[in-house]
């Protein structure tokens, strides 16, 4: 008896604490997606949950979206206050360019990483051992302190400012975890399988694509999740690399932040236009992401 | 089809020798098994052979190839591992035709002997299936049929029945055995299991610490163990030892075993003549020990008297677990005798089969 009031007891303790966790972290979301359908006056008129309170008299629209997105089309009020706001806020071409950043910075380093961890687990050669302590080691290192010398080099190399740059920065700085992640998941793939592929005739580079790619599909998921969720997210590389003239999503947030920076009305739609995407991501590819970082631990 | 021979065969892990200075040859066509405890290095020798490992030293040639060099894809071998090792995302058929998809063997062909091999397996009707989808008997069979169809020059099964049940054991033990005369190739095979080494090989290579102990077959090694190791390895329940000396009165010879005493039939007396006196180990296997009256006719019986320790009754004979002085042994007897615990039998021992092997070395002398 003692037990099972002991099991209620601490079933209860979980879910209240996970109730109060997802209560908390749900709540700033909601009010920014309930203020991104509001008009501007509302917005600085009354909190968002008045709108929760009453519903039916409170004004929700599509307006903001339309604005930051810059597609006001036909409606001229609309193209008044895009007008008024000096210049177009074109969301829709950072999104773009966020997509044409993150897509490369995704797959380059599972690509290099997939490879190296095969290396790593498979493939004996002098120093390997030192070599994969050394890679995973260079985890540990800030990527900040790497910002400046790497872009001297760029400037050197014209790469500055270029989507190349980019790309290459985030391969960078992702490998040494997407290394370590897939090395961890590919190391215990069971040895008579390769083995076995070896008499049947295939080479190193064969097994890696008829083999390790399709059975290390769980991890390669969690990590090309952890990375897009990153690069989608960063501002810091962007601003250093990129700079001004192919701004990224996050980059054109903060200009927002400087020309529209009472418009919270805005301010929250776009801030909800470049949640969503990666929402999408990790909802489509989250039976991996768990599997995936759980399965170099549990066996099967 | 090919021969395999390993000259002066050794392999090191650092220190540790998995197999040390092995010489082997298996003629073509022969069912050979590798049989020894755990970490005796069969499996090692039969990695050094596929070309999962590299030899420390010596030769190993398949054939008249030496292959040393040569890649484990062009050795002309297939192998079946203890876990199958079934490509887990591929199908029946995609993992029997990989091998020779690979060796871009025409497409018309690989049909043709995959779906051969799986007639032959009886795992026809499975080929659209994934490993995970099966029994351990099916993907067992799958793991045969991918090496049948590379139609190799030599079989190699690392363990391929430990992970079945006893009965599915048994059953596919006959077929394995059967398909070695059906396709007539050379079949190597380790095991732990005397019993399938008994009843699958045309030789036996019995290893131990990396040493070849005795080569020959399953009869002549179970009748002429050459070492004290093999005759308990071989044989079950297996031989039971004792510590015994030669003497010689009334012009006969004696094992003297302290708590028995048997007379040394005279056919036998002959090659034991020269150890006469000395310390010598006896062996007789639990089936030449009889419990009286239950005594077939026409045996060079001697007689023993111990005490029963604990019976196990197997329905067509008992195993009777004996004392005679402070050492333990088994009987293989008839099931009508009725032994209690506790009560003195009487015993005959069939000397005809007994074995004396030197005390220090522990080599046989008969």
């Amino acid at each position: 008896m003692v037990g099972r009031r002991q099991t209620w007891g601490s079933k209860a303790f979980v879910y209240g604490t996970l109730l109060i966790i997802a209560f908390v972290w749900t709540l700033p979301t909601m009010g920014l997606l309930v203020s991104s359908f509001r008009s501007g006056d509302a917005v600085l008129a009354s909190g968002w949950w008045t709108v929760l309170r009453n519903p039916a008299k409170a004004e929700l629209s599509l307006d903001n979206y339309r604005i930051v997105i810059g597609s006001a089309g036909g409606n001229s009020r609309l193209q008044e206050k895009i007008r008024r706001g000096q210049e177009n806020i074109k969301l829709w071409s950072a999104v773009l360019n966020s997509l044409t950043v993150t897509i490369p910075a995704t797959v380059i380093p599972i690509l290099i990483a997939a490879f190296a961890a095969y290396g790593f687990a498979w493939i004996s050669f002098p120093g390997r051992r030192t070599f994969f302590i050394g890679v995973v080691a260079i985890m540990v290192v800030p990527l900040q302190i790497a910002l400046i010398p790497i872009l001297r080099d760029y400037i050197k190399l014209d790469l500055n400012g270029t989507f190349l740059g980019i790309w290459l920065a985030h391969t960078g700085f992702g490998l040494p975890l997407a290394v370590y992640l897939l090395y961890n998941y590919i190391s215990t793939l069971p040895r008579d399988i390769l083995e076995s592929a070896f008499i049947d005739g295939a080479s190193h580079f064969t097994i890696f694509v008829r083999l390790i790619l399709p059975l290390a599909v769980p991890a390669l998921a969690s990590f090309a999740i952890l990375q897009f969720l990153w690069v989608w997210n960063d501002l810091l590389v962007a601003l250093v690399f990129l700079g001004a003239q192919n701004e990224v999503l996050t980059q054109r947030l903060l200009g927002m932040l400087g020309t529209f920076g009472t418009d919270w009305h805005l301010l929250t739609a776009g801030a909800f236009i470049s949640m969503l995407l990666p929402l999408i991501v990790f909802f489509s590819l989250q039976r991996f992401f768990v599997r995936g970082l759980l399965a170099g631990s549990v066996k099967g | 089809m090919a021969s395999v021979t390993y000259e002066n065969v050794t392999k090191r892990f650092g220190e540790v020798v998995a197999v040390n200075n092995m010489n082997l040859e298996v003629q073509d066509k022969e069912f050979l098994v590798l049989v020894g405890p755990s970490g005796c290095g069969k499996t090692t020798a039969l990695r050094l052979l596929a070309g999962l490992e590299e030899v420390t030293h010596g030769n190993i040639y398949i054939g008249d190839r030496l292959v040393n060099d040569i890649a484990p894809k062009d050795r002309d071998i297939a192998m079946v591992f203890q876990s199958y090792a079934l490509y887990p995302h591929m199908s029946v058929y995609d993992n029997m035709a990989f091998g020779l998809k690979l060796r871009k063997t025409p497409k018309a062909e690989i049909d043709r002997r995959v779906k051969e091999a799986a007639e032959i397996l009886g795992i026809s009707q499975l080929l659209d299936r994934k490993p995970k989808q099966l029994s351990g008997g099916q993907r067992q069979r799958v793991a045969v049929g991918r090496a049948i169809v590379r139609e190799p020059a030599v079989f190699l099964f690392d363990e391929p029945l430990s992970n079945l049940d006893a009965k599915l054991r048994v059953q596919t033990r006959a077929e394995l055995a059967k398909l070695h005369l059906r396709l007539g190739t050379t079949f190597i095979y380790v095991t732990h299991d005397q019993v399938e080494a008994m009843t699958m090989a045309t030789r036996i290579a019995v290893m131990r610490d990396g040493i070849l102990q005795q080569l020959d077959t399953p009869q002549n090694l179970y009748d002429h163990p050459g070492n004290v190791f093999v005759a308990g390895f071989i044989g079950s329940p297996s031989m039971n030892f004792f510590d015994a000396t030669l003497v010689e009165s009334d012009g006969q010879l004696f094992v003297d075993g302290g708590s028995f005493r048997l007379e040394v039939p005279e056919d036998k007396i002959a090659p034991l003549l020269p150890h006469k006196g000395k310390e010598v180990i006896f062996g007789i296997r639990p089936e030449d020990i009889h419990a009286k009256p239950f005594v077939p006719p026409g045996i060079a019986k001697a007689d023993m008297k111990a005490d029963v320790d604990v019976t196990e009754l197997m329905g067509n004979e008992i195993f009777v677990y004996c004392l005679t002085g402070n050492k333990s042994f088994i009987a293989r007897v008839d099931p009508r005798l009725r032994a209690r615990p506790g009560e003195q039998i009487e015993l005959a021992l069939n000397m005809a089969n007994m074995h004396i092997f030197e005390r220090d070395t522990e080599l046989a002398i008969i």
